[in-house]
């Protein structure tokens, strides 16, 4: 009993209180403290991509679910919108409506009268898909021919960008000074009692110190690439470098000089001026006046107190910009007037895709979806619920089915780029099925998601306790009516939750879908399984490739469109569980 | 048609299944005890009807189009007589949309001729299909009306086509292998009877690019595929030094340390990572973490590709870790806690116990979950696709623009191609490459998990 307490012979001693001990315990602890750190780390780390990743799509998104429209009243004439004079729907339905727009923004701008101006007024402002608005609504009552008509006109994607702020910086201030207006020539002089113009013109210096600093940063860029090259590339490099200095250079020496007057040219930032219900570009300021060319019409040339005319500073110069000064002023001038509004864009979910970023909609991917995905859920749903059953309830231990058992597993696993191949190579090119079609893109897909669904099937009848199934044997069931009547019912709760997780991969699934051709420019919206179309993801695709920013928005606002879908069906999955799911 | 037909199909199955039933419950009223329920004997009468039909479209399905093809070509008036395949193509187009009535213009008489042959070969196709079917439909009822008698064996004969049916059903996952397996190998035999098979895997350069006309220089197409091999293998690299600690870490703590509520927050964060489409990522990647790399890299002075395999990798890489820790996970959980009871027993703190005992025990688990991880990112295409080069680059600096299998397989086979060129099939070659390189991999990891995997009980 004693000899318990008695040290063997030999053994090392550790005093638990000792200085070493305390020691040895404390950077334990540490490590301890550091490893549980590590996992909390790594969970933060994927819930803080999480969250960047939604947010960054979100953010994207927002300019694409609102646009803006201009309210214009048009008189559509019968010459102009009928093709043969009758109001026909035939003959109206290839009316010329673009004429009619032309005529209402006329209207608007009387004074626009130089070939170029008109043919940039008629371009750069309105949507082709504005005609497309006016004619509907004549083709709607043709009663409105030869009566004025107010219409909302969909502005092109660069208006409609530079209206959302998402072109250009703006910076507005109001006169500090009373304004004295002078017409010399072509060009309009402006004065200003408060130093006004100074401020803008030390604004402007202050621009040029950025763009030197730009180039010098660019330019020790580039000398550091230039070490590593050799040759030809080298003296490319080199004398890009000596521009890039010299620009830095004269740019410096101009912003040096604070009161040399400076004219303002494309790479610099613009400066619009409000005065007298019209607005003018200015090209040169100085400390004193400033000097600017007339890009809407001014109502007089009075004299304006402070506080009643403005500074518009657009900051990205206007060479950087799809949009330039004039048409800016336009849809200024017109925002004035009260005739610009932003409106929900339900276009996006009603139109299918155009060419035009601002016509762009998801209506024919969401219906190519939802063809495909009626395809791949009535192919898999019964095959992967019967072949689970089978290899659950019926099948006979032996090589085959262990075979059966080994495929699926692997299939699961097979990347989804190979299943393209598979509907490339099998269904177009041996079977002869149409290219692009929701058929094909069902099918590939259905074989893609089978293995899901076949191993959460027969994991929901393997939970079926057994009790069920002797009950049902016992009193006289064939085996079939047992696991049809009996076992599979109670089964389905599961069965149903594994197929919506499947059908949600398949939604998502994009890859296989490239590979067999729903990856075409498609207008229409599809009618038919047969009929060529493209895919929610794959619509996600194209458009992330094009450049346009408005693109870039509708690309960010599909996949909020698909991650909602998903999220639905996964919430619809995890309610069936809660729901259903019977603990035996 | 095809539609209209599966209706008669539902129609014809109807009324027998309700023929079959009226007799059954006929025999029941004339007093007969039966073998079977009066449902069974529906079921048996309509499958009878159902199945010769279902023979008849799977027959038909591809003979129809072959038929109609041969008349309209036969009809084509000699001097518009296809040269080669892509003629015979246009001109079927042509008879094709005369025939519908969507063809703009005026159509070539020789061509409306065969619009003619085209319809009237479809109306026949058509006709002999209805015939073929309900001919089939009445034989089978035939056959079933006589044998149905109260102790017929109803339930049993309908039993056994309903088992057949089931083992069809389990015959697609084969059927699917073998259709991956010969629609990939196939075109690789093709393509490797114009390219010799070790320029392919060992050659290192990469341009498919193939001469339009035999004289341009430059333009012979290379497809040595070691710089895709080598860009595939980078992004992996990147992508599992993400998600293996990541991944593994996550799931430590998910498993030992985790309170419920932590795990009731922590958990669905990874399953929603895992349920984003990887279209989602490949936006992010190309549109937000390859311009913020580029940007970081130029203000430390670093010449950064705008396509840079970091962008790709690092996404990829967050893309898989819910797939490692949820792998291992279950790996991690089925250690039993007696090791770790023992463990605590011996006065070893947690982490000392995760470090020493449980990861030990789950080791073989993990390496398969990683395993099948690398598989994972391998075979990944969207994120690639997007966020990845084009250039088959050979290097292994993570700021350049490298390319994948995955990005070239995609590239050759999208948009217009003809299936006779060696860059159409070299794509075939590479998914031949990547579906056996996938498989293996998953092989591998189940025999490493079936091999050492401890039992405890």
């Amino acid at each position: 009993m004693t000899d318990i307490a008695a040290p063997p012979p030999g053994a090392r001693r550790f005093g638990l209180s000792s200085d070493e001990a305390q020691a040895r315990l404390r950077r334990r602890h540490a490590a301890e403290a550091r490893f549980r750190a590590y996992g909390i780390g790594a969970i933060a780390l994927a819930a803080i991509f999480l969250v960047v990743l939604i947010s960054d799509v979100v953010v994207k998104a927002m300019p694409a679910f609102t646009e803006y429209r201009l309210t214009m009243t048009v008189t559509p004439t019968l010459e102009q919108v009928s093709s043969d004079g009758t109001t026909d729907p035939q003959a109206l339905r290839s009316g010329d409506y673009d004429a009619v727009l032309r005529a209402g923004l006329q209207e608007l701008f009387p004074q626009v009268t130089t070939r170029a101006l008109r043919r940039k007024l008629n371009n750069d402002l309105l949507s082709s898909g504005a005609a497309m608005t006016l004619r509907d609504r004549v083709l709607a009552d043709p009663a409105v021919i030869g009566q004025p008509v107010t219409i909302e006109a969909l502005f092109d994607d660069a208006a409609d960008l530079y209206l959302k702020g998402l072109m250009t910086g703006r910076r507005e201030s109001a006169g500090q000074g009373q304004a004295q207006v002078t017409l010399d020539g072509e060009d309009v002089v402006l004065t200003s009692s408060a130093p006004d113009f100074a401020r803008a013109l030390a604004e402007v210096k202050e621009s040029l110190r950025e763009e030197a600093a730009a180039d010098r940063r660019e330019a020790a860029r580039l000398t550091a690439a230039a070490a590593d090259v050799s040759g030809d590339q080298r003296e490319a490099l080199q004398r890009r470098i000596a521009d890039l200095e010299g620009e830095a250079a004269a740019a410096e020496a101009r912003a040096a000089a604070a009161d040399a007057p400076e004219r303002l040219t494309a790479d610099l930032p613009s400066k619009l001026v409000f005065i007298n219900g019209g607005i003018v570009k200015l090209t040169e300021i100085s400390a004193s006046e400033a000097r600017g060319t007339v890009l809407v019409p001014l109502a007089n040339t009075d004299a304006v107190a402070a506080g009643r005319w403005d500074i518009l500073t657009l900051t990205q110069p206007e060479a950087n910009r799809r949009l330039d000064d004039q048409v800016v002023a336009w849809l200024e001038d017109l925002k004035q007037r009260g005739m610009v509004a932003s409106h929900f864009a339900s276009r996006f979910f009603t139109s299918g895709d155009s060419r035009e970023p601002e016509q762009a909609g998801i209506l024919g991917a969401l219906i190519g979806s939802a063809l495909t995905m009626l395809v791949t859920l009535v192919l898999c749903l019964p095959i992967g619920v019967g072949a689970a059953v089978y290899l659950e309830e019926f099948a006979p231990k032996n090589r085959l089915t262990d075979l059966i058992e080994v495929n699926i597993n692997n299939l699961a696993a097979v990347p989804s780029i190979v299943f393209g191949l598979l509907g490339l190579a099998m269904f177009l090119n041996f079977f002869g099925l149409p290219r692009s079609a929701p058929l094909v893109g069902g099918l590939v897909l259905a074989l893609l998601v089978l293995p899901t669904i076949i191993i959460a099937s027969r994991a929901a009848l393997k939970s079926v306790p057994p009790s069920i199934r002797e009950a049902a044997l016992g009193i006289g069931a064939s085996h079939q009516q047992a696991v049809f009547h009996h076992v599979l019912p109670l089964a389905m709760p599961g069965i149903m939750t594994g197929t919506i997780i499947g059908m949600a991969h398949a939604l998502g699934e994009t890859a296989p879908l490239l590979l067999i051709g729903m990856v075409a420019f498609i207008v229409d919206v599809p009618g038919s399984i047969t009929d060529a179309a493209t895919a929610l993801p794959v619509q996600i695709y194209l458009w992330s490739d094009l450049p346009e920013p408005l693109f870039q928005a509708k690309t960010a606002a599909a996949i909020l469109v698909l991650l909602a879908f998903l999220f639905i069906m996964n919430g619809l999955a995890i309610l069936l569980r809660r729901r259903f799911e019977r603990r035996w | 048609m095809v539609s209209l037909f599966f209706l008669l199909i539902v129609a014809v199955a109807l009324a027998a299944f309700a023929f079959g039933r009226s007799r059954g419950r006929a025999f029941v009223g004339g007093g007969a005890r039966l073998h079977s329920l009066p449902v069974y004997h529906g079921l048996f009468l309509a499958t009878l009807c159902v199945l010769p039909m279902l023979v008849a479209l799977a027959v038909w399905t591809p003979l129809a189009p072959r038929y109609v093809e041969a008349r309209t070509l036969a009809a084509l008036p000699a001097d518009l007589a296809p040269q080669n395949a892509l003629e015979q193509e246009g001109r079927l187009r042509e008879a094709r949309l005369v025939a519908l009535g969507q063809f703009a213009g005026t159509p070539d008489p020789g061509i409306a001729v065969a619009a003619d042959a085209y319809s009237g070969a479809r109306t026949e196709a058509e006709v002999a299909l209805l015939v073929l079917g309900l001919a089939g439909a009445a034989a089978g009822f035939a056959f079933g009306r006589r044998r149905l008698a109260p102790d017929f064996r109803a339930r049993n004969s309908f039993e056994h086509v309903t088992k057949v049916v089931l083992i069809a059903c389990s015959g697609v996952a084969i059927l699917t292998t073998v259709g991956i397996v010969f629609s990939v190998l196939f075109e690789t035999l093709r393509f490797f009877a114009r390219y010799p098979w070790y320029d392919f895997l060992f050659g290192l350069q990469w341009s498919p690019q193939t001469a339009i006309r035999a004289d341009q220089v430059g333009q012979s197409g290379t497809f040595g595929a070691v710089p895709l091999f080598a860009g595939t293998t980078l992004i992996m690299l990147i992508a599992m030094m993400v998600a293996g600690p990541v991944g593994l870490f996550a799931a430590i703590y998910m498993s030992e340390y985790a309170t419920p509520r932590v795990r009731a927050v922590a958990k669905p964060v990874l399953e929603v990572l895992a349920g984003i489409p990887t279209v989602v990522f490949g936006f992010f990647a190309a549109l937000t973490v390859a311009p913020f790399i580029k940007s970081v890299g130029e203000t430390l002075g670093l010449s950064v590709a705008s396509e840079s395999a970091l962008a790709a990798g690092l996404v990829m890489g967050v893309m898989i870790i819910p797939f490692v820790s949820s792998l291992s996970d279950d790996v991690i959980n089925a250690v039993p806690q007696s090791l770790r009871d023992g463990s605590y027993g011996m006065g070893a703190t947690r982490s000392e116990t995760i470090k020493r005992v449980v990861l030990p025990a789950a080791l073989p688990g993990i390496v398969s979950a990683l395993m099948l991880a690398i598989s994972r990112a391998v075979g990944e295409t969207m994120i690639v696709v997007m966020a990845a080069g084009l250039a088959g680059n050979l290097t292994f600096n993570p700021l350049e623009a490298v390319t994948t299998v995955t990005v070239q397989i995609k590239t050759l086979l999208v948009g217009d191609q003809e299936f006779d060129s060696a860059k159409t099939l070299s794509a075939f070659a590479l998914g031949f490459v990547l579906f056996f390189f996938t498989l293996a991999l998953n092989i591998i990891a189940l025999r490493i998990v079936r091999k050492y995997r401890e039992q405890y009980d």
